[in-house]
């Protein structure tokens, strides 16, 4: 059955938002990793927890091996002894969200002394809306602080569904061209901005979130068009820059994933200049979250 | 720091280690004239401190404030040939050997050959140790088991309290005199030893007094003779002050500084006490001194920074007296532990962080030295100021200040029986051991090679490495039906060694009382005085012996792959474990990488791993903790391991958990190097799990990388850390911030900087997981944001 889910999960029906909501009661959560002391996704110490499974494959994709919906394998090569050891790894598992309760539980001591809580990132949490809305209500129960980093790419039903569950969102803001917005991240930002416009209504507390990714979101027309879209939503004031580095690259390499950004690094006080642009319009700016 | 400050500095930095016979020579002469050979011991020890300090030369460096030495000149490190003697091949290592050496010239060679080594061979208190000592103990202490520190240093461990500087040598000599004529000879069987012991002290008072006396006169000689006008009137001033104190209670930061230092160089001149003697809660003693001259305007700020930077150097002019035999060889640290103490909680239980605990961060900030070190005593009552403060000096990579819970330390001793205010006084010394301040005499009398008894076991009572027989026999390793089988045999061989141990820490305490009293520190350590007790007779008010235990995040992950592998899983048999240990690994590369990589490990917050901590832990503690000692103290446990870890991993062969023969074992409460891939946050849960209140002291050191630090948030988060650990009653924690030489290499050993994690862009991640350029940029990094 897992089998058949996950062949599901990573067919192109899997990014329409209603996909999960079929296999509610029977699925677990796909997550590929858990992030303990985690300072830079919220506020406060967090525990991050990446989903597995992304609708959009950004070609600066911090995480590449986050994008598909099904477990992956690799091979783990680590040298010991002068040895090379060989071992195929699973990327992505199962979980109960009775199970990853205990683990985001367990850090409570941190999250209160520090007014932090638990991140649900990804990968799109938003792919697995059933899980996420049911860990996430776990979490809000006990008084965690829950915080969504999300691309935004879903539903407004799953969205709102989510939402009630949700203290902070974290959205991802690229690129306002909706041309571009396919070529680099390979899905329409259609539905993102109407998400993000409807969160400006919602009354929740946002912080938008904006790489600068050296020649496809720095550019000066699409730095304009960003701040100018944002200007219209009066709710939003808090933006994070977040700088691209090509940390991933190793990554790449070890999962065997193509890497289309090359050798690209921002020039020198490019964040700095854009994070003054935001402050000068008005926003709480910081950089890297 | 200015000019003046600049050049003590360096001078303290560039003065190279020596050995100097003078104390040697001095004490050596004392004895063989045997004008005090009719006196009782207490004292003939007296006379020799009078005659060594009525003798020596008199040392007072250019430009400086604080004047003495115990040296005839900076890291002019004396000898104590009463407890220790240096053989000639001794002196030959320490003058040769690459690390930490001391120089040895010609004179003092000639020295010890022809008149300290003909006097003290057979005299020593180590030959009087030794011959007492049972061949169990010796055959555990050959092995590597545990060590010893009294076999080479003086029982000390102690640090001043607040009475050290409201007192003067007169006040404590009225104190005597009291005591004296409170004695009842015919009522008190004891009055007549006392009564020796009275009158020690007193003669050690008045020695200290003249000593002072004599910096006086040089230093007036000196300001007759300068023509530099300045220096003159600093010369004139201070020659005032040698007069005044320690005769007198200090009226002035600066008298409270030459006042404690004479103190201290009494203490470690009388004898060479481990983990040097230091001036305890430094904020609390001076704040009341500095407010009351600030207000009258006759200090300022920089003028008393100047001053306790003068005093800081002094510190760092005394290595700690070196040992003899093969721990002159192996052992590398040669700093003595003295451990400013700020922050914490006043007598009243209210936050005691005043103006001079920020002045004494900005000077441990600005004097970046090996001694004195420094800690910052945390409450739930102290601002968060004062750990921000402390964090932007960690940042910089200098690991100093080390983070204390005083809510912590608050309750061990209470725990203990400590009354409240002197437990609310008290703080740790040394590493991190927890004491009562002034009142209390807690000895370490040796560290514990927890491995060392699993290997014993898994030997059935034999060291591989000698073939001898030096446990109990407890069975052959695949004779364990279960894990809990083999646990039992664990603790039997642990119950063992620690009786083993136990049993000769109490002969040689009695030695000590018998033969090497301390009437100069029993002087300014309560209650000797009343007791009219010696301070190693047991004459403090409380008294504890700690037997520090090594290694237990080793042992933990020993156990888990035991219990894993051999007993859950089946997967490798006990034979093939055996068969894979004893051959260090050779041609079981497969199961070495399994064990280090396929295996659950302490410090991952993973109970199936941590269950053992607590286990050992309960074991280590049930056999030594509230055993009595042999001068009415208690034995107690705590966990630490100096640099000893590094020596008690050398004598053991490979281990179930992938270690190498030889390697180092973990150190203090830490996971193994590397084992922890979860994070801080996971490393304090498992560290957490053992009972901290009911040790003397645990040692916790992280790795951080500098950019962890380089914003407010992340301070913020930092500071966040260390109160949630200490909400859990952790003890202590400390920060080695990662430098560019350490992520070198991490890059030649990845398997061993598993746990590295760096900061990168707006997040984090494994070091090992980087790829080369990523990694080269961040030790470019490193080396800008590390000083």
């Amino acid at each position: 059955m897992l089998d058949l889910l996950t062949d599901l999960a990573s067919s192109p029906i899997a990014a329409s938002p209603s996909f999960n909501t079929i296999f509610q009661n029977i699925m677990k959560g796909l997550i590929f990793d858990i992030k303990h002391y985690a300072i830079h996704d919220g506020p406060g110490i967090r525990q991050t927890i990446f989903f597995k499974g992304c609708p959009l494959s950004c070609w600066w994709c911090h995480n590449p091996e986050s994008q598909s919906s099904r477990v992956e394998t690799y091979t783990k090569k680590k040298r010991l002894d002068g040895r090379l050891f060989e071992k195929q790894e699973k990327i992505g598992y199962y979980i109960e969200a009775d199970e990853l309760f205990r683990t985001i539980e367990s850090d409570t001591i941190f999250y209160d002394e520090s007014a932090g809580g638990v991140t649900f990132s990804g990968g799109e949490p938003l792919m697995q809306p059933q899980f996420l809305g049911e860990i996430a209500q776990k979490s809000h129960r006990a008084k965690i602080h829950t915080a969504l980093d999300t691309s935004g790419y879903a539903s407004q039903r799953t969205l709102l569904k989510v939402l009630e569950y949700i203290d902070l969102v974290l959205y991802d803001l690229k690129i306002i061209d909706d041309e571009l917005h396919r070529k680099y991240t390979g899905v329409s930002n259609k539905v993102i901005l109407e998400n993000l416009e409807l969160l400006n209504q919602s009354g929740k507390d946002v912080r938008v979130r904006f790489p600068v990714i050296p020649g496809i979101t720095d550019t000066s027309t699409n730095l304009q068009q960003v701040q100018s879209y944002l200007t219209q939503l009066n709710q939003i004031k808090n933006i994070d820059i977040l700088d691209y580095h090509d940390i991933s690259r190793g990554k790449y390499e070890r999962f065997g994933k193509e890497n289309k950004m090359g050798d690209q690094r921002p020039g020198p006080g490019v964040t700095e200049e854009i994070k003054q642009q935001f402050e000068n319009l008005g926003y709480q700016v910081s950089i890297g979250g | 720091m200015n000019q003046r400050i600049e050049k003590l500095r360096n001078q303290s930095l560039e003065a190279v280690n020596r050995i100097t016979s003078e104390r040697g020579m001095l004490v050596t002469e004392f004895y063989k004239n045997g004008k005090a050979s009719a006196s009782s011991i207490p004292v003939q020890r007296a006379k020799a401190f009078e005659y060594i300090l009525s003798n020596k030369a008199i040392c007072i460096n250019e430009g400086e404030l604080i004047v003495g030495e115990r040296g005839p000149e900076p890291k002019a490190t004396p000898t104590y040939p009463e407890i220790n003697l240096h053989s000639v091949e001794d002196l030959d290592i320490l003058d040769s050997r690459e690390k930490v050496s001391f120089k040895v010239d010609e004179q003092t060679r000639k020295d010890y050959e022809q008149v300290i080594i003909p006097y003290w061979k057979g005299r020593t208190q180590r030959e009087r140790i030794f011959r007492h000592l049972s061949p169990e103990w010796i055959n555990a202490y050959e092995a590597g088991v545990f060590t010893e520190f009294q076999e080479q240093r003086a029982p000390g461990h102690t640090v001043a309290g607040k009475q050290v500087f409201e007192k003067g040598m007169l006040d404590w000599i009225e104190e005597i005199h009291a005591a004296l004529s409170h004695l009842d000879e015919l009522n008190d069987p004891e009055a007549p030893r006392k009564r020796d012991e009275l009158e020690a002290m007193e003669i050690v008072a008045r020695a200290m007094i003249h000593y002072a006396e004599r910096h006086s006169d040089k230093l007036r000689e000196m300001a007759e003779s300068t023509q530099d006008t300045q220096r003159k009137g600093e010369l004139e001033n201070m020659a005032a002050i040698c007069r005044r104190v320690p005769a007198h209670a200090p009226q002035t930061l600066h008298e409270a500084l030459q006042h404690y230092w004479f103190i201290h160089l009494g203490v470690i001149t009388e004898l060479n006490p481990w983990d040097s003697f230091n001036p305890g809660r430094l904020d609390q003693h001076l704040n009341p001194l500095f407010q009351k001259e600030q207000q009258a305007g006759s200090i300022d700020r920089d003028q008393a920074v100047e001053l306790l930077e003068s005093f800081w150097v002094k510190f760092n002019n005394h290595p700690s007296p070196p040992k003899v035999g093969v721990t002159a060889q192996e052992s590398n640290t040669y700093t003595d532990f003295a451990l400013i103490n700020v922050g914490g909680l006043d007598e009243r239980g209210h936050d005691a962080t005043n103006e001079m605990t920020y002045i004494l961060l900005d000077v441990i900030e600005e004097m970046r030295i090996l001694q004195p070190s420094s800690m910052v005593q945390v409450s739930k009552k102290s601002p968060d100021r004062l750990l921000k403060r402390t964090a932007q000096i960690t940042q910089t990579g200098f690991g100093q200040p080390s983070y204390f819970n005083t809510d912590a330390i608050i309750q061990e001793l209470l725990r203990q029986g400590k009354d409240i205010e002197d437990a609310r006084n008290g703080g740790a010394s040394g590493c991190v051991e927890t004491g009562a301040f002034g009142k209390e005499r807690y000895i370490l009398t040796g560290y514990f090679n927890l491995n060392k008894v699993l290997e014993v076991t898994l030997h059935n009572g034999t060291d591989p490495r000698s073939g001898k027989k030096i446990g109990i026999e407890t069975g052959e390793p695949d004779s364990f039906q279960t894990f809990e089988a083999l646990f039992e045999a664990f603790q039997k061989q642990l119950r063992f060694f620690t009786e083993v141990k136990l049993r000769g820490n109490n002969i040689i305490e009695d030695l000590y009382a018998r033969f090497m009293p301390v009437p100069f520190l029993s002087l300014i350590i309560d209650d000797c005085i009343s007791n009219g007790q010696d301070y190693n007779a047991g004459g403090a008010r409380y008294n504890t012996s700690y037997v520090q235990g090594v290694g237990i995040g080793s042992l933990t992950d020993n156990l888990t792959a035991l219990e894993y592998h051999v007993f859950d899983r089946k997967d490798v048999s006990m034979a093939q474990m055996m068969e894979a240990i004893n051959s260090n690994f050779d041609g079981h590369e497969q199961l070495r990488y399994n064990m280090i990589y396929e295996t659950p490990k302490y410090g991952n917050d993973d109970d199936y791993a941590d269950k053992h901590t607590v286990k050992i832990f309960d074991a280590f503690y049930e056999s030594i903790n509230g055993k009595p000692t042999a001068r009415g103290g208690v034995f107690r446990i705590n966990l630490l391991p100096t640099t000893s870890h590094v020596y008690f991993g050398s004598v053991i062969e490979a281990m179930p958990d992938g270690r190498k023969a030889h390697e180092p074992l973990s150190e203090g409460i830490s996971p193994v190097q590397g084992t922890d891939r979860k994070g801080p946050t996971a490393v304090v849960q498992s560290a957490a799990k053992i009972d901290h209140l009911k040790t003397g002291g645990t040692l916790l050191n992280q790795k951080f990388s500098p950019s962890f630090f380089n914003d407010e948030a992340g301070v913020e988060k930092f500071v966040r850390l260390i109160r949630s650990y200490f909400k859990m009653d952790g003890h202590h924690i400390q920060f080695n911030v990662v430098d560019a030489d350490t992520l070198r290499e991490a890059q030649k050993h990845p398997e061993k900087y598993e746990d590295l994690i760096v900061r990168v862009a707006g997040y984090s991640d494994y070091f090992n997981d980087l790829g080369t350029d990523l990694q080269n940029e961040i030790i470019k990094r490193t080396e800008h944001e590390t000083l």
